[in-house]
């Protein structure tokens, strides 16, 4: 593709990167982080590719490390994130593995089960 | 490039966008975050899956080691160590950005435009500060090496230096990328500055404002993929890294904003020696008086109030308390105690951190206050308990303009009628700056570690 093509990929992007995050709150500012950084682990894309053309040992090592490293960052980057995500919604679930685990300890932590039961917003 | 691998990588690019829409609202975050999974998914399979690809074999062997690699350690962290682990794939990821960039320059006969050039040469330089900068960060965090500011001697005039030898060589690089193989070289030692520059440029940042760098240079590695997608002349790497770098650099902004920063005063405040959060050694006057009580006295004063409120801190997190304090909670309410959460946005290690600690012990959203709901409540409020934070409850934040923390938005337990802070000693925040409210006549200190000290609350409450 041109540059001229490139740059207007480039510029519209920027745009969308700023509009698509203008508000959001507080307590999604880490896990948003994550994900973003999830999301430039697609560098393992650019890995495979150099890695696919590499002449020579050198070329062939500096990229299959690449792709480690890339691979790492987003596998790691998405699991981390949903585990995050995952304390917020599916409370349910959450729920009842948690009150399972607390009625070992103390009894008086199920008096506020109703409160729990009620569907996260 | 086949139609079909664009039209996959379109279809990816698609999910990037919806992925970080999803990501912003609470309802959709956890889709949101599958669907960039998928995206990511497609384009890694599609790319693996062209004909023309070499060395297809190792290439699937690097996947399968990554996964292997990251997915425990992903899986197992703990949700305390969360900052550093995000930090630690960050870093990974601007490594890989790097050797991209390295690895494409060797050839780069085969791309022959000055454009291209530029492009690898940024990409090295600044996927190399992203790497050493998120390491240190997870230094830092992990507590490896000290949260304060360190100032390396002479940094004042190194750190410049070096930033201008990458730039140096880079230039120098690209101007004989065609003809010279010395080329290579040059960008070698661009490469080995940049990776000082991100130790130099990370280490003099102090310990409360390290989340905002950690999302800085998220926003840096975005821009590297971006740039190597102009090289590689590939699309989807433009679109996603471009949009992390602006969604990136738009969190950096918003994470400043919540802690009453600047990215100027967090980056070189260390410089100017007086802004950076911690860099001043203020004295810690241990010897002052301070009240302590058991927990028989506390239990007494929160069994009998009408109102208390909840400062949960990173001491709490690290303690593994979060089940804890809610058992106590419940128990106060049994009694006919009102109780709320006060959440400070960047309570814990990272802005939203906390949050994400005590829903993981089912606290009712109910209960969770933040800042800005929480801060009217305190003067009727008749206890307020400090779990384990300090800094965000720091007066000094409001009333003191000469202090490092001064600016930044607090909770006001101080117009709380009493206030109890569970501590492990009398050692300051994580920003390293005494806190006054500690030396306070309406001020409990209740000493141990959080999950302790909950535990025997919660049998001192039963007993009453």
């Amino acid at each position: 593709m041109n540059n001229v093509g490139l740059l207007t990929i480039f510029m519209l992007s920027i745009f969308v990167g700023f509009e698509v995050i203008s508000k959001v709150s507080a307590v999604l500012h880490t896990p948003l982080m994550s994900g973003a950084n999830a999301i430039h682990g697609v560098i393992l894309v650019g890995a495979i590719l150099i890695t696919g053309t590499a002449s020579g040992g050198v070329q062939l090592t500096l990229g299959l490390v690449a792709v480690v490293l890339a691979t790492a960052n987003m596998v790691g980057g998405f699991v981390v994130t949903d585990r995050m995500l995952e304390m917020f919604k599916g409370r349910g679930k959450a729920a009842k593995a948690a009150s399972k685990g607390a009625a070992g300890e103390a009894g008086p932590a199920s008096s506020a089960a109703p409160a729990t039961d009620r569907p996260a917003s | 490039m086949s139609t079909a691998t664009q039209v996959a990588y379109l279809f990816t690019a698609l999910c990037f966008i919806l992925a970080l829409k999803g990501l912003s609202s609470p309802k959709h975050a956890r889709n949101g975050n599958l669907i960039g999974a998928l995206g990511a998914t497609v384009a890694v399979v599609v790319t693996v899956a062209q004909r023309h690809l070499g060395h297809r074999v190792p290439i699937i062997v690097a996947i399968v080691a990554g996964v292997i690699v990251a997915v425990p350690a992903a899986r197992m962290v703990k949700m305390t160590a969360i900052p550093q682990m995000v930090a630690m794939f960050n870093g990974v990821g601007g490594g890989a950005a790097m050797l991209v960039a390295l690895d494409e320059f060797l050839r780069l006969h085969k791309v022959d435009s000055t454009a291209a050039a530029i492009a690898v040469a940024f990409t090295a330089i600044v996927g190399s500060v992203s790497f050493t900068g998120s390491l240190i960060t997870f230094a830092k965090l992990q507590e490896l090496m000290t949260g304060r500011p360190i100032l390396v001697p002479g940094a004042r005039v190194v750190t410049p230096l070096v930033g201008l030898g990458a730039v140096g060589c880079g230039i120098v690089a690209i101007a004989t990328a065609s003809h010279a193989s010395g080329s290579v070289t040059f960008l070698v030692i661009c490469t080995v500055l940049a990776l000082g520059l991100g130790v130099l440029f990370v280490l003099p940042v102090g310990g409360a404002d390290v989340p905002v760098v950690i999302s800085l240079l998220n926003a840096f590695t975005g821009l590297t993929v971006a740039a190597s997608g102009y090289v590689l002349d590939n699309t989807l790497l433009i679109v996603a890294g471009t949009l992390v770098g602006a969604s990136g650099t738009m969190l950096t902004l918003l994470m400043a904003r919540a802690m009453g920063r600047s990215i100027t005063g967090v980056l070189f405040g260390a410089f100017s020696g007086s802004s950076t959060a911690g860099s001043t050694d203020e004295v810690v006057s241990s010897d002052r008086a301070v009240k302590s009580a058991g927990a028989d006295d506390i239990a007494i004063l929160l069994a009998y109030a009408r109102k208390v409120a909840i400062v949960p801190g990173y001491g709490l997190a690290v303690a593994q308390a979060q089940h804890t304090i809610r058992e106590l909670v419940d128990l106060l309410e049994s009694r006919g105690v009102e109780v709320f959460y006060a959440i400070h946005p960047v309570a814990g290690r990272m802005p939203g951190h906390m949050n994400v600690l005590l829903a993981e012990a089912n606290v009712p959203y109910e209960q969770l206050k933040e800042m800005d709901d929480a801060n009217p409540e305190f003067s009727s409020t008749d206890v307020a308990v400090v779990v384990g934070a300090n800094d965000v409850v720091n007066p000094a934040a409001r009333d003191s303009v000469g202090s490092p923390i001064y600016g930044m938005p607090i909770l006001n337990v101080d117009e709380a009628t009493n206030v109890v802070f569970m501590k492990r000693s009398m050692r300051p925040g994580f920003a390293g700056i005494d806190n006054a409210l500690l030396y306070h006549p309406k001020t409990t200190l209740f000493f141990g570690d959080a999950k302790d000290s909950l535990s025997k609350l919660v049998a001192a409450v039963k007993a009453i």
